[in-house]
């Protein structure tokens, strides 16, 4: 060997040697850090936040007028409200707001703070507006319509006809959280109501403080010591942003990060051996479906609907690569909604479909295009139902675009079918029912543009059924409407409704009270002990 | 000559020296204004034609119509494609890019957070592809056909096919993962997050300035490994690069009459025959240096790194356009800055450049 040469090899090896003694890995004590793909985050702010992981951090940043707590998910209780009254004809509602309540800076939550923080989500007209606008508020009309009428009471009217317990779940989203109207109005430019301020700082009563938000990079919670069920137990919580899942692995096996949320099952699998490494999967809101587009001259035929139902293969695909991930949940309910019913009448049955597309007047199939993202785990879902299609001779051309490009064909209505998932906004019935069983204007340009729009699914009785639903105030008969509404859905709807997701959680064994909720709303940090 | 005479000569042959020097500015900066012009087209148009709409991207999948036309209006997406590209010029020449929708940042703020952590990667990666590419190809061509030039060939053919992210993930499982010799992705360690303040960008550079020789050595572990996988790709393209030049050298006459004088062949080769390489290496390396930045799009993904090329990455999955213009139009403006670099550097590695200017 040369001089050189082993000059040169010392020069690479050296550097390597010198950082040996630096790696050795483990998270502080009571620190948690998880890592997460975030790159959707694009504000903190409660009145414009609206990606999954911003509502994420957001539930644990803000405090909320009612919500869903860590301890039961499945009781509506107080957040900053103490208690409520409803009105005799459910137009009026009164909510009491617990005494010495604090925001994380000491300042005191007051019902003026809670009456401007949801007058500025309408005032704003950000992407969560929408929420509070269907209770009939306006730029015009909202400040006359919510009001402090003492410090600690918050009063509003709503001029639609709605249900209380859709309103009040409505009260329980991130777009209700509690402001620091002082802070919030330091920091105002141009009239924004502190929005460009509040985007990358929060000014909050939750669980949590906002450190730092680096975009794509991290964000860096601290826990808030006034919050009113106790200081949390996990002082500093960071979520790193790790885009490639087997990256995320490697640092868990590592120690050093506690928490890995995007692992795909191939990276579940050998990891449920590790001894160091618990895995828990938890149901998820959200649901997949095929969606059909009835402007396709064969699938205008109910027939064809039903059996192109019984051309896929629900149950294999949940036994074999979707294990673990998915269950079948054919309605366009998820598991634990009020209302949400187990009803899947549909199973694989080739010679059954075959039957109905020849009593259709199609013997031997038809063809037409399928659209699909191009990721995991669609990827797979859309080759199963591929298959299982053309075994009834419906063959499905296979087209695989970017998740963007497919959901921008899809609510233009340019696709024949669409492989597709949908999560709900809100934990009330209402939500899905407004997207999957709602469409009484079928014009290309109608006011909202619903699921079922996109479907071309002209219904304007079960539109009206839908709206009824949403406006019943006994919540018993409620529940029966919404249950008569996803049987109709998914017997003769353009939509085959085929699962209801799981997110599974990969953590370091020492981690305990780490758990997901249906929502990213439901996902709380402060139960986390290590 | 009379000293009035010699110094009008003098003064004569600056002010020519001047003029041409003038001249070369003048031609370089309308082939740079051309060239940056080029590219704002480009890259605008690619922007418009991508079968993705900005606005939803913005307003999100549950916005109103009314939300939607108002955003649209917001962002000028109703104006003509002409009139939307001068619009955009005239904001690029005045330095904004606009928002960016992933992080809500303006995006020359986003650029110049995020840029520091490409240039750090690629510099190392650089440092570690010149420091051992010349050497080996240099080596490679004076062991020409023999073992040692076979291995290099071998090595660096190897750097050039295999995927770079590939080559990320079985780096971190072997040094990272069963090793422990290397920290893993990220900068930096959680512990470390935020303890040095941000003054150039460059954690390595930081934790000096502020003395923290923790945070200086933990900025360095996490390199190590993300820089060197960069490095194995430009070390495989200048060493092969190197190889050949310094072959051609090796084969002129003044090689000869060198070693017949009775200079050592170590001189000869590493003195006179890399001497004379330079002035294509540079232009290679600088070359390489824009690669890099185009490499560090997969390694950065894979390494969790917070660089130029992961928010490249993530602007285009979400439509960002932006950001996605502002990121493409600071690539194009770093090779052509490496261009004239280059240009400028050949005077200090060839003494005829010198002369000619």
């Amino acid at each position: 060997m040369s001089k050189t040469l082993r000059f040169t090899t010392l020069t690479a090896v050296l550097p390597l040697v010198m950082a040996m003694s630096a790696a050795q890995a483990a998270t502080p004590k009571e620190t948690l850090v998880m890592a997460l793909q975030i790159d959707d985050i694009l504000t903190f702010d409660p009145g414009e936040s609206y990606e999954i992981n911003g509502q994420e951090i957001g539930t644990n940043i803000y405090d909320r007028l009612v919500r869903y707590e860590a301890e039961d998910l499945t009781k509506l209780v107080g957040g900053v409200a103490e208690s409520w009254t409803v009105s005799p004809d459910s137009k009026t509602f009164t909510f009491k707001l617990r005494p010495n309540l604090k925001f994380a800076n000491g300042d005191p939550v007051t019902a003026e703070d809670m009456a401007w923080s949801i007058q500025r989500v309408v005032l704003m007209d950000k992407t969560p507006a929408f929420l509070f606008t269907q209770l009939g508020w306006s730029k015009e009309n909202v400040k006359s319509l919510v009001q402090a009428t003492d410090p600690h009471t918050l009063t509003f009217k709503i001029t639609e006809d709605l249900a209380p317990s859709l309103v009040l779940n409505l009260m329980s989203t991130l777009a209700a959280s509690p402001v620091d109207k002082k802070v919030a109005l330091s920091h105002e430019k141009d009239g924004d109501l502190g929005n460009a301020w509040l985007k990358t700082n929060s000014a909050g009563s939750g669980a949590y403080n906002l450190v730092a938000w680096k975009a794509e990079e991290s964000v860096t919670l601290e826990a808030n010591p006034t919050y009113h069920l106790g200081a949390p137990h996990i002082k500093r919580v960071v979520v790193r942003h790790v885009p490639e899942p087997a990256t995320q692995r490697l640092l868990l096996e590592k120690g050093d990060i506690d928490v890995a949320r995007n692992l795909s099952p191939d990276q579940l699998a050998p990891l449920s051996e590790n001894k160091d490494i618990r895995i828990e999967s938890f149901p998820a809101g959200d649901n997949y479906y095929l969606g059909m587009n009835l402007s396709e001259e064969h699938m205008k035929n109910p027939k064809v609907r039903q059996a192109m139902k019984m051309l896929v293969d629900y149950d294999g695909m949940v036994k074999t690569f979707l294990k673990g991930r998915f269950v079948v949940q054919e309605t366009f309910l998820p598991i634990g909604f009020m209302g949400a019913i187990p009803y899947n009448p549909w199973k694989l049955d080739v010679a059954k479909a075959k039957s109905l597309l020849a009593e259709a007047g199609y013997p031997n199939g038809f063809e037409i295009e399928f659209t699909s993202p191009n990721l995991s785990p669609w990827t797979d879902m859309a080759q199963s139902v591929q298959q299982t299609m053309a075994q009834g001779g419906i063959k499905l051309k296979l087209v695989q675009v970017e998740l963007k490009q497919e959901l921008q064909t899809f609510r233009s209505r340019k696709h024949q079918m669409v492989l597709n998932s949908w999560a709900p906004d809100y934990f009330d019935p209402h939500s899905n029912a407004d997207t999957f069983a709602h469409n009484d204007d079928d014009s290309d340009t109608p006011k909202i543009k619903p699921l079922a729009w996109r479907t071309h699914w002209l219904i304007p009785d079960i539109t009206k059924q839908t709206l009824a639903a949403a406006k019943e105030v006994d919540t018993e008969k409620r529940k029966k409407e919404y249950e008569d509404l996803q049987k109709k859905v998914t017997d003769d709807g353009p939509f085959i409704l085929m699962f209801q997701d799981a997110n599974p959680v990969a953590m370091r064994s020492n981690v305990k009270g780490f758990k997901l909720g249906l929502f990213a709303d439901f996902n709380y940090y402060r139960t986390v002990t290590k | 000559m009379t000293a009035a005479a010699e110094a009008a000569r003098t003064n004569d042959g600056w002010a020519r020296r001047f003029a041409g020097l003038t001249r070369h500015a003048a031609k370089t900066l309308l082939s740079v204004a051309l060239t940056f012009l080029g590219l704002t087209c480009v890259t605008f148009f690619i922007g418009r034609v991508i079968p993705i709409d900005p606005v939803l991207a913005i307003v999100g999948d549950k916005a109103s119509i009314e939300t939607y036309n108002r955003v649209k209006i917001e962002i000028g997406l109703d104006q003509p494609i002409p009139v939307q590209y001068w619009r955009f010029l005239v904001k690029v020449v005045h330095g904004d890019f606009g928002n960016s929708v992933i992080t809500a940042q303006p995006v020359l703020e986003d650029l110049l957070r995020v840029f520091p952590a490409t240039i750090e990667l690629s510099m190392f990666a650089l440092i570690i592809g010149v420091v051992l590419g010349i050497p080996l190809g240099v080596i490679a061509a004076t062991h020409r056909g023999r073992w040692q030039d076979q291995v290099i060939r071998f090595g660096s053919l190897l750097g050039y096919s295999m995927p770079v992210f590939w080559l990320g993930l079985v780096g971190l499982l072997l040094f990272y993962a069963k090793l422990g010799w290397v920290e893993g992705p990220g900068r930096l360690d959680v512990g470390f997050d935020d303890v040095v303040p941000t003054i150039t960008g460059l954690m390595t550079v930081d934790s000096l300035i502020e003395g923290d020789s923790d945070v200086f050595w933990n900025s360095i572990s996490h390199l190590m490994l993300p820089s060197s996988i960069l490095g194995y790709l430009s070390l495989a393209y200048v060493a092969r690069m190197t190889r050949s030049f310094m072959l051609g050298q090796l084969k002129q006459e003044y090689i000869l009459a060198t070693l017949a004088k009775g200079l050592s062949p170590f001189r000869v080769v590493w003195v006179h025959a890399l001497g004379n390489v330079w002035v294509q290496l540079v232009t290679v390396i600088a070359l390489t240096f824009g690669s890099l930045l185009e490499g560090a799009v997969l390694t950065e993904t894979v390494f969790a790194w917070p660089g130029l090329g992961l928010y490249m990455k993530n602007s285009l999955f979400n439509a960002d356009l932006n950001a996605v213009l502002g990121g493409t139009m600071l690539v194009g403006v770093v090779y052509i800055g490496l261009n004239m670099l280059s240009d400028l550097l050949y005077p200090l590695v060839d003494p005829r450049a010198r002369e000619e200017r």
